[in-house]
């Protein structure tokens, strides 16, 4: 038993004793990212935003794309994990962390979206000083702060045994894993108000979650204009979230399971059952978008058809049908069937995804600001170097952060592994012989 | 209180423009130059458009002069976060230039597009400038006040002389400009007033009126009840 249980540190382990090569060769180039990002950023601050492609009217492009993109991966974590360990699915075991992490880092950069959004961000704390409450930015504002401090909470609590193990068994950041370790000993006591406090966060998570999406669409949908003001928007916002939130789990999982051979962890089935969940999110945004642009094409409303025809066949028909084809065909195509070749295909659907839910995100916002309601000039919107580096800089950003991550904390929760095994097995056997009748007594 | 409102006659209306470049002059609008016309940068807190009519093929072209309509309902006050943009008690929507933090919410949720974006610094102060209008720095969202500080002034010389405001002593720039007096100004909150009369016309109308944003700029259609 010891000596499994070594192995299993050991491997677990590795990424945070041992720095290789790859890992500067990785920060490396996410740092060119990173500084094409800040230079954008900088010549932005100084300029003005002129120096980007937005314009009257198309007065929010990337970067609102961008936010809501953002904000929408976040829902991979927080919501999935806690869904999966409220319906006690057991091969959630390796994921939950993983996803977890996604949602906390990928919340400072949408949200952070917003700020570069902004014509004077000197005056950021106004949105404090004068906040007025009837503005769905306040509303995304006060959602997703409640979300990230609950994320937050949640990725640490299932932390805390793991950071004791770190404490107790590497030789560095002795103080830094001790302070963290809140004293763990991993007492009977102190196990069972760990359970308890991941399960309130897990069932608290998910309404926060859910609102967070919901009130990102509001900023869209609570205005008058042709084919944002839609009741559907919340829901809608919310499925394409959990959607992509999945799409980019999976990327996450693959590349760790890579790069840090966590092959024993990650099964193909952890991604059948991923993948499956991707097909079902597919099948959803599929109804969803099709409700939502029958609705609008039935009415019929000129401004509506002008955006819709502009979606359809006019200058965005290339961004519409990509998306139609990277969130809906491709994954459909792959993840239908996937007893073969599991991580390829369910790997294809997911990087699919992602661009298709960016292009959604993108061809939600454009197209309507492009068609105002009167005769206004109507314009393109090319983005310029400045969007592009900021975006790429958002995603550097992004990925370092969570490659960081790995360096200080098992990407992989040691202790509930354990726990599957020791507890887990067991667990399961006696529930599911509580679903089944109670064995007749036998007839003599 | 007054309820400060504005009727436009489409009939009488040439497409000349007099209103737009009053409008300039007295609120000292940027001149944003070629380069940032060509990307649809110009601001205008008044602009003609133009709408050919959709019947007869580009035969009819109708001038519709827009100033911010100064809705009663305004969309987009309701959606600025640090309410960088208000209904006076007077029905004019304001625009703090100084709170304004440049999130654009309010320019994607007016359905007139009678909001303009500061995407460089246009200008800095110089010669030719109106004293009473604050310049508009980089960043921050700017429309048409009705020329709010010529109601300012005609308030403070009235007081100054210790009598009631006429209604005519305030009139905003496009308003006096207009050669062929197609723009009329006033109270309609006093049923007597011109502007008053005018906005019961069977011939008046509002821009997108089914909004409900109420909008307290009201135009007269043409004659022969086209459009």
């Amino acid at each position: 038993m010891a000596d499994i249980r070594d192995a299993h540190e050991d491997i677990l382990l590795a990424p945070i004793e041992k720095t290789g090569r790859g890992f500067y060769i990785g920060v490396a180039v996410l740092s060119v990212f990173i500084l094409w990002g800040a230079l954008a950023y900088a010549v932005q601050f100084f300029e003005g935003l002129g120096v980007t492609g937005l314009h009257q009217p198309v007065g929010w492009g990337f970067y609102v794309t961008n936010f809501v993109f953002f904000i929408g991966i976040s829902h991979a974590g927080t919501l999935i994990s806690a869904i999966l360990r409220l319906s006690k699915a057991e091969w959630r075991r390796p994921i939950t962390r993983m996803a977890e992490v996604i949602t906390c880092m990928v919340l400072f950069i949408g949200a952070g979206q917003i700020l570069v959004d902004l014509g004077r961000p000197d005056r950021m704390m106004n949105v404090l000083r004068y906040g007025r409450y009837q503005s769905p930015l306040l509303w995304d504002a006060t959602s997703i702060s409640a979300y990230l401090m609950a994320s937050l909470t949640y990725l640490y609590l299932p932390m805390i045994p793991d950071i004791a193990i770190l404490r107790d068994r590497l030789k560095k950041r002795k103080l830094f894993y001790s302070v963290l370790a809140l004293g763990w000993k991993g007492t009977e006591r102190q196990q069972r108000a760990l359970n308890r406090a991941i399960a309130i966060m897990a069932v608290l998570v998910i309404p926060i979650a859910i609102s967070v999406h919901s009130v990102v669409s509001f900023v869209f949908s609570m205005t008058l204009q042709p084919m944002w003001h839609s009741t559907i928007f919340g829901p809608y916002f919310v499925v394409g979230a959990i959607f992509s939130g999945i799409a980019a789990l999976i990327v996450a999982m693959i590349v760790f399971r890579k790069i840090y051979g966590l092959h024993p962890y990650l099964k193909p089935i952890h991604f059948r059952y991923l993948g499956q969940l991707l097909l079902i999110m597919a099948l959803l945004w599929f109804y969803f978008t099709f409700s939502e642009y029958l609705t609008g094409y039935y009415g019929a409303q000129p401004e509506e058809m002008k955006v819709f025809w502009a979606k359809f066949s006019g200058p965005f028909w290339p961004f519409f049908w990509a998306m139609v084809l990277c969130n809906f065909i491709i994954p459909l195509a792959c993840l239908v069937r996937l007893g073969q070749r599991t991580v390829g295909k369910v790997l294809t659907a997911s990087l699919a995804v992602i661009v298709g839910m960016w292009l959604e995100r993108f061809i939600i916002i454009v197209p309507t600001l492009s068609y105002p309601r009167l005769p206004f000039p109507e314009g393109i919107y090319l983005p310029t170097w400045v969007e592009w580096g900021e975006t790429a800089g958002s995603f550097g950003l992004f990925a370092l952060f969570y490659l960081l991550f790995t360096k200080f904390f098992p990407i992989i929760s040691i202790w509930e592994i354990r726990e599957g095994r020791e507890v887990g097995v067991k667990e399961v056997e006696e529930r599911l012989m509580s679903y089944l009748p109670d064995e007749a007594e036998k007839r003599t | 209180m007054a309820l400060w409102g504005m009727v436009i006659d489409l009939d009488r209306c040439t497409g000349c423009q007099a209103c737009v470049m009053a409008c300039k002059a007295e609120n000292n609008v940027p001149a944003v130059g070629s380069k940032e016309a060509h990307k649809g940068r110009v601001i205008s807190w008044m602009q003609v458009l133009t709408e050919t009519d959709e019947e007869h093929h580009a035969e009819k072209v109708r001038f519709i002069p827009r100033p911010c309509l100064q809705c009663d309902d305004p969309p987009c006050t309701k959606v600025c976060p640090v309410y960088a943009t208000y209904r006076n008690p007077e029905g004019i929507v304001a625009q703090i230039y100084a709170r304004c933090i440049g999130c654009r919410f309010c320019m994607a949720a007016c359905p007139y597009n009678a909001k303009y974006f500061n995407w460089y610094t246009y200008q800095k102060e110089g010669q030719g400038q109106n004293p009473d209008v604050s310049l508009r720095g980089k960043g921050v969202v700017e429309k048409c006040t009705f020329c709010h500080h010529r109601l300012q002034k005609a308030r403070a010389r009235a007081l100054a002389e210790k009598r009631e405001l006429e209604p005519n002593e305030y009139v905003p720039a496009c308003a006096e400009a207009c050669p062929a007096q197609a723009i009329v100004f006033g109270d309609l909150s006093d049923p007597g007033s011109e502007v008053s009369r005018l906005a019961r016309s069977p011939r008046a109308f509002k821009l997108q009126e089914e909004l409900g944003t109420k909008p307290k700029v009201i135009y007269l259609t043409e004659g022969e009840g086209g459009g």
